[in-house]
């Protein structure tokens, strides 16, 4: 049994210890918003927050979510209008939009910590997460209008 | 917050399909709710009045335009609704949409026409028919509000699905009259409107299918959750041509959540597991025993292929694909020969969302649901595979985490049927790995060409050839469609105009006095595959490289040279002239500059590489301005987005892309030894939209030639070392 807090709520989960939380919080918790790409830390679709920090929940085993703050797509802003969301939205980033989860988790976690990333630390921290559509573009501008609204925020 | 919600082990429903099985989409947990509740099948919401096939209208006024192809990212959902609602006159804010199934299509004598998404041709491949459908229903909600008021419909008007009575200034709503639509006799005579009169069409409308992208609640093809449905997990033949010789299923029948495994036999065979999660069933599988029996392939390596690519660029005998003028005279009588070799190797579509279907079969019934190019071949194949009549099965479309031609195939729609109909009345859903993904591809063609310029004491350019050696899509997908053996597709922009109508799209726009184009086929035991551009991506390589070392040999700008074959294409011309201007052609700013120019799909595409190369020999593309003529623009916005987005995945795929076989077998077998482009190194993408009208051009496909010849050319400017192989990754730029 591991429990722990799944956007904000507690839960308990009866499943393998390396049960990689991708598919826990996928199947389990049936929260398919979090996708499944190359199930070895390499495209950054899979990317929730655990306690805060971006991270690969196809290559973080179950046992590591024991009493953590885990929080998906779903869970980023109840209404769906985080400022990154906002600025995904505004700039229409996403075209066939599988890989976005991960893209806005990434740079959710990144912007909390340092609102005011450079275009260099932009590409640094989103580097991880792969599109194969290549809306890297709007990504980048993205980024930058969520950051001034944190900022101004 | 106080909530406590515990997950176990949903219980199964085996074996109650035919009785009546309820499929629902689960929801996602809510507080108080554990995961096992279903809710409410999405077939079950109110019926909403039908105008016509395109067009339903609710009571509230929200119009449901229904749209046949499948949205894979390039916007096709939302350009459509534009074509649509531009006729019907309707509020653009109240508009959503939806995809019939297949089998409705079936049903109704195909009333939506083609579902096949695929060749960019989803908006210029029916554009005129979907549009009548918008006008046709809009003649019926005006007849209806006529017919109400008892009065005649010349004295009626309608703007944003408000109809009124000139007269009297009584107004209706579309949803006030909908349902009277429905039951009047459809107007055949129907007259569009003029392009001029325009204000949906050509406006750069948001996507419908953003904000749902942007939070989670999007539902791919692998996010499907049905009623007691179980997980598959499949290993196809590692070998190409090999085949299943045994398997130990005691191995794995403890571990947990083990439910089936199967033998997936036929033209995708393979091994499935069936367990009650995903991650069992792949955990499972990676411990299941299996022995396989080689086959014709499986000794197949790209090394000991090169050799046979080099004798095709050789060879006697090849298919003649364009042949103008005397070609021979213009080699014997040339002051210059320039001759040049170039590749272009396998590559993988690589869609994010890796390879998925699930299906539910019963003794009279089979239903999928998959996310799919092409609904009614995945519909036909479900029905193969199911051996059922194909009109007591149906596909039910869900979005796609990328398609790139990958999903025109329905592989994995055959293979979770054959599971499936292995566990009667049981939904299963099958999910490839990603290792499954990049194995059993179906690759971009593996070619090589040999050019050859005849060049006259001038620097004119009096006789092309272009030998084209490899592998041809047609025949190893649809044989049928080969004309005497010859696949005309392996020439695409490279075809003569005015021969083949159906292939106007795919021409020649230069102007040249003599040309020979051929193909040696020289095919790979590999499935070739449709992978977005399709064979323009290489032509336009061979094509474009080799008119820039022609420039270059004939001491002429190579700007210049390639307008002085434009005399017969204008638009070729502009889109070439427009990225010049844009990025500053000649200027003498430290940036080397690269140009490429092609027609392709119908649309007229250009671009200019600016980039720099270190002493080290390290590449830098600092802007890439693209230009594309695509005739008439339906979403400025959105055709931005797929000229920057195409473009740079061709750019992904010439810079590090490249699938290789040894022993049979695929050797990039994730996204760590298959790269592709990351953000740090996308170039700015300057995009020019330069709709001429007249014509209906594609916009997915058409940009990605251009990326990697104006590349490869700006690097030629930069370091006078020309790169000739792909992937660049492998090359040395500069000169040890």
């Amino acid at each position: 049994m591991t429990t722990f807090k799944l956007n904000g709520r507690d839960v308990t989960i009866d499943a393998e210890d390396d049960t990689p939380l991708l598919w826990v919080i996928r199947d389990e918790a049936n929260l398919t918003g979090t996708k499944y790409g190359c199930g070895i830390g390499q495209c950054g679709a899979c990317t929730i927050h655990i306690n805060g920090e971006a991270r690969r929940s196809c290559i973080t085993p179950l046992a590591a979510a024991e009493g953590a703050e885990i929080t998906t797509i779903e869970g980023l802003d109840p209404a769906g209008e985080h400022p990154v969301q906002k600025a995904w939205q505004n700039l229409q980033v996403p075209q066939c939009g599988y890989c976005q989860s991960g893209q806005i988790m990434t740079a959710a976690a990144a912007l909390k910590q340092n609102p005011d990333m450079s275009d260099d630390d932009i590409d640094a921290i989103m580097t991880g997460n792969l599109c194969r559509c290549m809306t890297y573009n709007r990504i980048r501008a993205a980024v930058r209008e969520a950051a001034n609204t944190m900022r101004e925020g | 917050m106080g909530d406590t919600i515990k997950l176990s082990r949903r219980n199964f429903i085996i074996g109650t399909g035919a009785t009546g099985l309820t499929i629902g989409i689960l929801a996602s947990c809510s507080p108080g709710e554990s995961a096992d509740t279903p809710t409410p099948p999405m077939a079950d919401a109110e019926p909403v009045p039908e105008v016509n096939a395109w067009v339903h209208i609710k009571p509230d006024d929200t119009v449901t335009i229904r749209i046949a192809r499948s949205e894979m990212g390039q916007g096709t959902l939302t350009g459509l609704a534009q074509l649509v609602a531009e006729e019907l006159e309707c509020d653009w804010e109240k508009v959503t949409t939806e995809y019939p199934t297949p089998g409705e299509n079936l049903a109704r004598d195909r009333v939506w026409r083609d579902f096949s998404t695929g060749g960019s041709r989803g908006i210029r491949g029916s554009h005129d028919y979907v549009r009548e459908g918008g006008a046709a229903a809009r003649l019926m909600l005006i007849q209806a509000a006529a017919t109400r008021w008892g009065v005649p419909v010349s004295e009626c008007s309608v703007a944003k699905g408000v109809i009124t009575h000139g007269p009297s200034g009584d107004t209706l709503t579309y949803g006030a009259v909908a349902d009277d639509a429905s039951k009047i006799t459809p107007p055949t005579d129907i007259t569009l409107k003029d392009p001029s009169e325009w204000t949906i069409i050509g406006q750069p409308k948001q996507r419908l299918d953003t904000v749902d992208k942007t939070t989670g609640a999007q539902k791919y093809g692998s996010d499907i959750m049905l009623d007691g449905m179980l997980n598959a997990a499949i290993k196809q033949p590692p070998k190409r041509g090999a085949t299943l010789a045994s398997f130990d299923e005691s191995a794995i029948a403890d571990m947990p959540g083990v439910r089936k495994v199967v033998e997936i036999d036929g033209q995708f065979p393979g091994v499935a597991v069936v367990a009650d999660y995903w991650w069992q069933a792949k955990t499972a599988l990676d411990a299941l025993p299996i022995e396989w029996t080689p086959g014709e392939g499986s000794d197949f390596s790209s090394s000991a292929f090169e050799a046979e690519l080099d004798e095709g660029l050789e060879a006697e005998e090849a298919f003649v694909g364009n042949k103008i003028g005397d070609v021979d005279a213009a080699f014997d009588s040339a002051a210059q020969i320039v001759e040049a070799r170039y590749n272009a190797p396998l590559q993988n579509h690589a869609c994010m969302e890796p390879m998925n279907a699930t299906a539910i079969w019963t003794e009279d019934k089979c239903e999928v649901w998959c996310p799919t190019q092409n609904g009614e071949a995945a519909l036909a194949a479900a029905a193969e595979a199911a051996e059922i009549p194909i009109a007591q099965c149906d596909v039910h479309k869900l979005l796609l985490g990328g398609g790139f031609g990958r999903r025109g195939m329905n592989d994995y729609v055959t293979q979770v049927v054959k599971i499936a109909k292995q566990m009667p009345g049981t939904p299963v859903k099958l999910l490839w790995t990603r290792e499954e993904d990049m194995e059993h591809g179906f690759y971009h063609p593996i070619t090589k060409a040999r050019c050859q310029g005849a060049l006259d004491a001038d620097g004119n350019l009096t006789g092309l050839k272009i030998r084209i050696s490899g592998q041809s899509i047609l025949s190893g997908l649809m044989p049928q469609a080969l004309n005497d053996g010859m696949d005309a597709f392996a020439f695409q922009g490279l075809l003569p105009s005015g021969v083949d109508a159906r292939a106007e799209d795919q021409t020649l726009k230069y102007t040249f006095p003599a040309v020979l184009f051929d193909h040696a086929m020289r095919n790979p035991p590999v499935r070739p595959g449709f992978w977005r551009g399709v064979n323009a991506n290489q032509n336009a390589i061979y094509l474009e490289c080799f008119m820039d070392e022609l420039a270059h040999a004939a001491g002429r700008d190579p700007l210049e040279f390639r307008l002085a074959h434009t005399q017969d294409s204008p638009q070729l011309a502009a889109v070439l002239q427009a990225v010049a201007d844009k990025s500053g052609w000649g200027a003498e700013d430290g940036l080397s500059r690269g140009l490429c120019a092609f027609y392709s799909f119908g649309s007229y595409t250009a671009a200019c590489a600016e980039v720099t190369v270190s002493e080290e020999g390290e590449l830098k593309i600092h802007r890439i301005v693209a230009a594309t003529d695509p005739g008439y623009a339906v979403n400025p916005q959105q055709i931005d987005a797929q000229v920057a987005g195409s473009f740079v995945y061709g750019l992904s795929a010439a810079l590090y892309e490249e699938v290789t076989f040894e022993d049979g077998e695929v050797q990039q077998k994730n996204f760590n030894t298959y790269p592709s482009m990351r953000i740090a190194a996308m170039p700015e993408v300057e995009t020019i939209v330069m709709p001429s009208g007249g014509f209906w051009g594609g916009v997915g496909e058409p940009t990605i030639a251009v990326a990697a010849p104006a590349v490869l050319n700006a690097i030629y400017a930069a370091t006078g070392k020309r790169i000739r192989q792909l992937p660049l990754k492998d090359q040395s730029l500069r000169d040890a």
